[in-house]
Parts: C-alpha cells; sequence; structure tokens
C-alpha cells in the first residue's frame, strides 16, 4: 500500500527551490499575459488572482496555490484511514473528515458476506484503510478491494492538517521511514490527515510528537535535521 | 474525528497502567492558560485555556430588590453558553455537555463556599442591593468545559470591580468606584473526576470524555488544615463505586493543594 | 448646532485605531480578532463538513450558517444572553455577504459554519464581525474571490463621518444621525451589505459611497496584513 499512495501523493515537492509567497484570496499573484491560471487561481484581464490563502507557486507558466490551512477535499484515488459511524444493510458510513459523508457498500468489501454478520465484519468505531472510488455530488465512495487495505487493529489514530502530509511522508517516503525506524512503530499515513500509529507506548508518544513537530514547523529549512535530532534524544 | 474503537481500547489499557495518550498522569491536568480584563464593559472578565478547551467568561453588576428571606444580601446568577461548532463533532446534535447543567454546578460551587461576601453587596437594606451576574461562553470544547469555566469564573470574579451607585440615578458603568467585588478567604476550587473503565482520572481530553460514563464534581476549599466540601455533582449515566467514592475524597485534598498553587501563580488581583 | 469636532478628537473620514490577527481561536479550522476602537469582534469558521439533518442540505451548492451573539457582558447595560431578533438578522446579513464571495459549488450539500462572538461593544459590531468572519473564512481555507471589507459611514447632523461610535450613533442634535453600515468586496468593489437608519438625502450619498470605498480600502490593507501572519494593533502605534 505504501508505494501506491506514494505515487499519488501530488507533486507538491517542497524540496525543489521555487519561490513560494503566502497570498489571500483577491490578490494578484503576478501579472502578464502568458501565464495560464492553475489550482486555486483565476485569469482576470491580465492578473493571475488567488482564490484561495495559500502558497502561490509559479513553475513554468502555471501559477498555482498550494493549500496550507483547510478541510481534507477527498479525491478518487486517495488513499484514506475511515471510521466506521454507522451501518445499514447496503454498508457502513464512515468518517473520513471532509464536507461529505462517505460510504463503503458491501458490494466493496473484498470477501462474500452473509447480512447476518456485517457487525462482526465492522462495527461502529472499527478503523479501515481504504481507498475513495469516486466523489459524486454530496457523498464520498469508498472500497476495499485493493491490495494492502483493510481493518486496522490495535494501535490508535490522530488527526493532523492533512496538507501536511506530503512533509510528513517525506520525498519517497523517507521522513516517515525516518520516523518508523527510530522509534519502531508502525504507522500508516492517510491522505485525509487520519495516521494510524502502533508501538510500545514510550516510542509511539516519540513518534507522535515527531508527526506533531512536522505539522508545526512545514515550512522551516532544515526540517530533516530537526526530526533527525528530536528523534535521537 | 468519530472515536475510534481501536483509540477507546488504547486510553483505558494505558490508564490501568496510570499513562495516558498525552504523557499525563491520572490526576494531572493540562497547562492553564488565563486572560483577564479582556472585555472593558464588563465589571470584570477572562479568558482561560484549559488545553485546548476554552471559555471566555465576564461578570456584569446590576441592582436589583433583594429576595425576601435574604434582605441584607446580593444575588448571584450565573448562565453559560456553548459554541455550538465548539467541539467539531462528527455527530449531528446538542453538545454532549450541557450548558445549564455547567451554569448550575459553578454557580454552587461559588455560592456554597460563600467565597462572595454577598452581606457586603447590600446597598440599602431591604431595598437595593447588587446582583452579579457571572456569563461564560465555551468557545472550544477539547473536553472538561466544567472545570474550565469554573476557574473562569473564578478569575474573572478576582478582578471585578464596583462601578458607581448613585441613589436617584442609577449605576454609571463608567465609572469604577476602584473597590473591587467583596471577596471572602473562602476560596473553592472545583475539580471534576471522571470515570473511565474502571479508573479514574482528572482533567480529561475530548475522546477521554467521551469513553467517560461518569463524573463527580466536587467544590473544595481549605479551613485550617481541614479540606471543606461545599458541592458534589455526580454526572452521566452510569454508577461510581463506594472505592471510587472514597479514592476521588482523598485524591481531591492533594489536588486542592496543587491546583491552589498553580492558579496563585496565574491569577494577580 | 453643527457638528465640527468628533469626541474623541478623530478626522471625519478617519476608522477608529483597528485590531487584527488571525489563528485566535487555534481549534477552529479559521479564525480571526478584529477591533476598531472599542468594539471587538472574534469569528471562527468550521468547515465546509457534513450537514445534519440531511433535509437542511441545498442540492447544489453549500450553505453558510452564521451565528452572531454579542456576549451578556459586551455591553454596559447586560444583554440577555441567547438569540433575539436582532441577532438573527445580523447573522442573516452576513451570510448574505459573505456567500457572494464564496466559492458554494465547490462543496454542494456542506455546511460552513461562522460563529461570530462580539466581547466589546461600542457601535459598529455587526461590520467588525463581518471583518473578522471574512478573515476566519480566509484563514480557513475557503475558496473565495475575494475579500471583504465592511464599515459603518454616518451622518451626525450634516457630516458624513466614518466608524460612528456608540455616542455618535445617540446623537440627537440638529438632523441627528444616521447609520449606515456599508460592506465592499475588496477587488471588483461591489456591495455586499448595506444597511441604512436614519435620513439622508439622495445628493449626499455619493459622499457615503466614496468614504465607505476609502475606508475599506484601509481596512483590506489590514486584512492581508493580518493573514499573513502579522498582529496588527493601532493602539500600539505613536500618534502623530
Amino acid at each position: 500500500m505504501e508505494e501506491e499512495r506514494l505515487e499519488e501523493i501530488s507533486d507538491n515537492n517542497f524540496d525543489e527551490k521555487t519561490d513560494r509567497k503566502l497570498v489571500i484570496p483577491g490578490e494578484i499573484i503576478v501579472s502578464g499575459e502568458d501565464y495560464l491560471p492553475g489550482d486555486f487561481t483565476k485569469k482576470e484581464l491580465n492578473n493571475i488572482v488567488a482564490n484561495r490563502y495559500g502558497l502561490a507557486e509559479i513553475r513554468g507558466r502555471v501559477v498555482k496555490i498550494i493549500p496550507v490551512s483547510g478541510v481534507f477535499e477527498p479525491r478518487r484515488g486517495n488513499n484514506v484511514i475511515g471510521i466506521v459511524s454507522d451501518i445499514n444493510f447496503s454498508g457502513w458510513r464512515m468518517d473520513i473528515g471532509g464536507p461529505w459523508g462517505a460510504f463503503l457498500p458491501l458490494s466493496e468489501y473484498p470477501k462474500f458476506i452473509n447480512r447476518n454478520n456485517i457487525e462482526e465484519i465492522a462495527n461502529i468505531g472499527d478503523v479501515f484503510s481504504l481507498k475513495i472510488l469516486g466523489v459524486k455530488r454530496g457523498s464520498v465512495d469508498l472500497t476495499l478491494k485493493f491490495r494492502g487495505l483493510g481493518k486496522l487493529e490495535d494501535g490508535r489514530i490522530i488527526k493532523i492538517n492533512c496538507h501536511k502530509v506530503p512533509r510528513i511522508i517525506g520525498k519517497e517516503g523517507s521522513m516517515i521511514n525516518l520516523i518508523k525506524n527510530k522509534t519502531g512503530t508502525d504507522i500508516m499515513v492517510g491522505q485525509n490527515g487520519f495516521i494510524w500509529l502502533k508501538g510500545e507506548f514510550e516510542n509511539e508518544r516519540k513518534a507522535e510528537e515527531a508527526i506533531r513537530l512536522i505539522e508545526r514547523e512545514s515550512a522551516s529549512e532544515g526540517l530533516t535535521n530537526k526530526v533527525e535530532e528530536f528523534l535521537e534524544k | 474525528m468519530e472515536l475510534s474503537n481501536i483509540n477507546r481500547k488504547r486510553i483505558i489499557t494505558l490508564l490501568k497502567e496510570g499513562n495516558r495518550l498525552d504523557g499525563r498522569k491520572p490526576f494531572e491536568n493540562r497547562e492553564i492558560f488565563i486572560e483577564t480584563d479582556i472585555s472593558n464593559k464588563a465589571e470584570g472578565s477572562a479568558r482561560v485555556r484549559l488545553g485546548k478547551t476554552e471559555v471566555i467568561v465576564g461578570v456584569k453588576l446590576q441592582t436589583q430588590e433583594p429576595y425576601p428571606d435574604h434582605k441584607d444580601e446580593g444575588t448571584l446568577i450565573v448562565g453559560m453558553e456553548i459554541n455550538s461548532s465548539a467541539g467539531d463533532r462528527y455527530e449531528p446534535g446538542p453538545p454532549q455537555i450541557d450548558a445549564i447543567e455547567i451554569a448550575r454546578v459553578v454557580d454552587r460551587g461559588i455560592r456554597e463556599s460563600k467565597y462572595i461576601d454577598l452581606k457586603k453587596l447590600c446597598i440599602k437594606d431591604g431595598e437595593i442591593v447588587w446582583s452579579v451576574m457571572i456569563d461564560i461562553y465555551g468557545i472550544n470544547d477539547d473536553g472538561n468545559l466544567l472545570d474550565a469555566s469554573f476557574i473562569g469564573a473564578l478569575s474573572a470574579l478576582k478582578v471585578t470591580k464596583i462601578p458607581v451607585y448613585i441613589e436617584e440615578e442609577g449605576i454609571k458603568y463608567d465609572k469604577t468606584s476602584e473597590k473591587y467585588l467583596p471577596l471572602t478567604k473562602n476560596e473553592s476550587l472545583m475539580m471534576t473526576f471522571y470515570k473511565v473503565g474502571d479508573n479514574l482520572l482528572l482533567d480529561p481530553n475530548r475522546e477521554e470524555e467521551d469513553i467517560s460514563n461518569a463524573r463527580l464534581t466536587l467544590a473544595i476549599s481549605k479551613s485550617g488544615k481541614d479540606k471543606i466540601i461545599h458541592s458534589m455533582q455526580k454526572g452521566e449515566i452510569e454508577s461510581i463505586s463506594i472505592k471510587d467514592l472514597n479514592k476521588i475524597i482523598e485524591e481531591a485534598e492533594n489536588v486542592y493543594d496543587k491546583l491552589s498553587l498553580e492558579l496563585n501563580k496565574l491569577i494577580t488581583r | 448646532m453643527v457638528y465640527t469636532k468628533r469626541s474623541d478628537g478623530r478626522k471625519m473620514d478617519e476608522i477608529r485605531p483597528i485590531r487584527a490577527q488571525v489563528g485566535i481561536v487555534p481549534n477552529a479550522d479559521g479564525s480571526a480578532l478584529f477591533a476598531t476602537g472599542n468594539t471587538i469582534a472574534i469569528a471562527t469558521v468550521y468547515g465546509p463538513k457534513e450537514l445534519h439533518p440531511a433535509n437542511k442540505r441545498k442540492p447544489d451548492r453549500a450553505m453558510i450558517r452564521c451565528e452572531y451573539n454579542m456576549l451578556p457582558f459586551s455591553v454596559s447595560e447586560r444583554a440577555k444572553p441567547g438569540q433575539n431578533r436582532r441577532s438573527k438578522e445580523i447573522g442573516m446579513i452576513t451570510e448574505n455577504a459573505l456567500s457572494a464571495v464564496v466559492d458554494l459549488r465547490r462543496f454542494p450539500q456542506s455546511v460552513i459554519d461562522v460563529q461570530i462572538l462580539i466581547i466589546q461593544a461600542d457601535a459598529g459590531t455587526r461590520c467588525a464581525g463581518i471583518n473578522a468572519a471574512a478573515m476566519a473564512l480566509a484563514h480557513a481555507g475557503i475558496v473565495m474571490k475575494e475579500m471583504i471589507a465592511s464599515v459603518s459611514i454616518g451622518k451626525i447632523d450634516d457630516k458624513i463621518v466614518t466608524d460612528l461610535t456608540k455616542e455618535e450613533e445617540d446623537w440627537s442634535e440638529g438632523e441627528g444621525a444616521t447609520d449606515i453600515p456599508f460592506s465592499l468586496t475588496s477587488n471588483t468593489k461591489e456591495c455586499v451589505h448595506l444597511q441604512l437608519d436614519g435620513r439622508i438625502s439622495t445628493k449626499k450619498f455619493k459622499e457615503v459611497i466614496d468614504a465607505a470605498i476609502k475606508s475599506c480600502d484601509k481596512i483590506f490593507e489590514i486584512q492581508k496584513r493580518a493573514l499573513k501572519g502579522e498582529i496588527i494593533d493601532e493602539n500600539k502605534k505613536d500618534k502623530k
């Protein structure tokens, strides 16, 4: 599951030295005929205008905004972690954060299910790693029919700002693997900002602290060193 | 984020070993932050954070006729409202803890200890007295709004000044008499013990409070070497054992001393 | 009697000293404080999130639900807590103002909850609330075309003045006081909220529009600086 997820993480590659400045809605990022409006921007006459609070980035001709705040926006293909919030005859409602309810239908469970023991498979409060099959108006469809997805037992989950997920995973998983190795903790990061941890108590706390550190200081230089230092203590 | 089974199990298991997810000990409270005088229209006000739980409290003084059975005493009223989005709950519906219950519990904690010297709030015996109105607003609920509200009320009361009252003219709110609200030495502190699994703890965060189904609030003051209980309230639907009850009362004595020290450092008149 | 001098010494077109800051309630998705003179408003934003009950959902767009709350101790004579008709109306006009700039179609069927708290009131509370709410929405990462600024323009006797205090609102001599809260968008300079109480000739109204645009421009600058991390407190500035 790790490999699949990493490829799908958007290419907000923070290692590239591109100038990013914080802009607000309505702010003119850049002026010029040649520029093209990317995510969360709009072209008005010759100006590229921001439509969201975030970091403006210009790559070539395309100007886009990288969000730093805001709720999780579900996209098809996202790997997320969810908590069962309700059960009905056709499947399970899940909390994955974000603006809409999410649903895992019986048909998207990878094994045959006897309708009489739906609760045994997934009861309210159970935690799963899932994939988003599709987002239609007002609801999100989930599936378990991919390798590596399924129920998460033991451990615990925490919630972080979903926009910091790329930073927490790091280039090709470097950051998250650093934390996993140094703390001997099993970690699974959902693109919705829900993170599952499982390890020995003190180590697990250390892993959580490291994740919170990255969440707080995601914009700083030398973050990897800071995290290494923290984990050595 | 909905409370998950794995978190619930984890919290309960850890608590059996005397551990909590944020590293605290069972009877350790979160960091307290107090800022006073946040509203110049209030006679006294405070903003309090207990961890991420946050309340704003204001005290207004008005005049009224005294109650017939307390003709020479001022009056006290406590009200509370909670920001309906304050907890950002997944579940729709009213907040889990009732604002009315909090208001009444905080009220009794202050009233029964006789912390405010109501007799000194008499302007004219049998005719006109000061009425102390405490309004609490819960801005964010990350567990234990009860105790946060009490600390807020206490902090606001300590900085409350009485406005000028002129017979025939009424209250001149823009003038202060520079006199503080008359408070006695009977300062009571409120602490709520929550039962989580089979164990007890203080100052839960949101998840811990969600798991808990029984709590006991006490307001305690000190008199010489003794600790005096002024009010109690058991809340929520499950029972607490006699063993729990004894443990709570025993622990409350220690907690009073620690909390008293901490609060005195934070609020200065 | 003609109104020639303002009691706090301000120029006719001068806003009171402004305080502005974002992130004031860290647990909200977005939050901000906006104060002018003695009027202080705090706004918190949660969402977009699932809207319950389902029958309240709008099929093709998000809903902005705004609650305006004057805390009982925000005024000299304690105000009764809870919602009344005035606060419900202000909630509604704020929802309307914010809806004009927010991309509601992006999150159909969801709700964006906005809470405005007035912790200290000295007139201009709905304007301070709108200013704080706009900042809090932006801070929460809500997709919006532009910002909104709000100011209460007044006419005292025959003078157009900016940002009335309660004392000025209560002015009763001559033609009395007319109160005109006005909210504009930052780029397109369109009016998203406008109310008026009092008496003003149609000819004089143009002056009101000019005064509003001028003040809103100043507020837009302040909102931008606050969103970029500055904690602004003009009370601490040295007066010339």
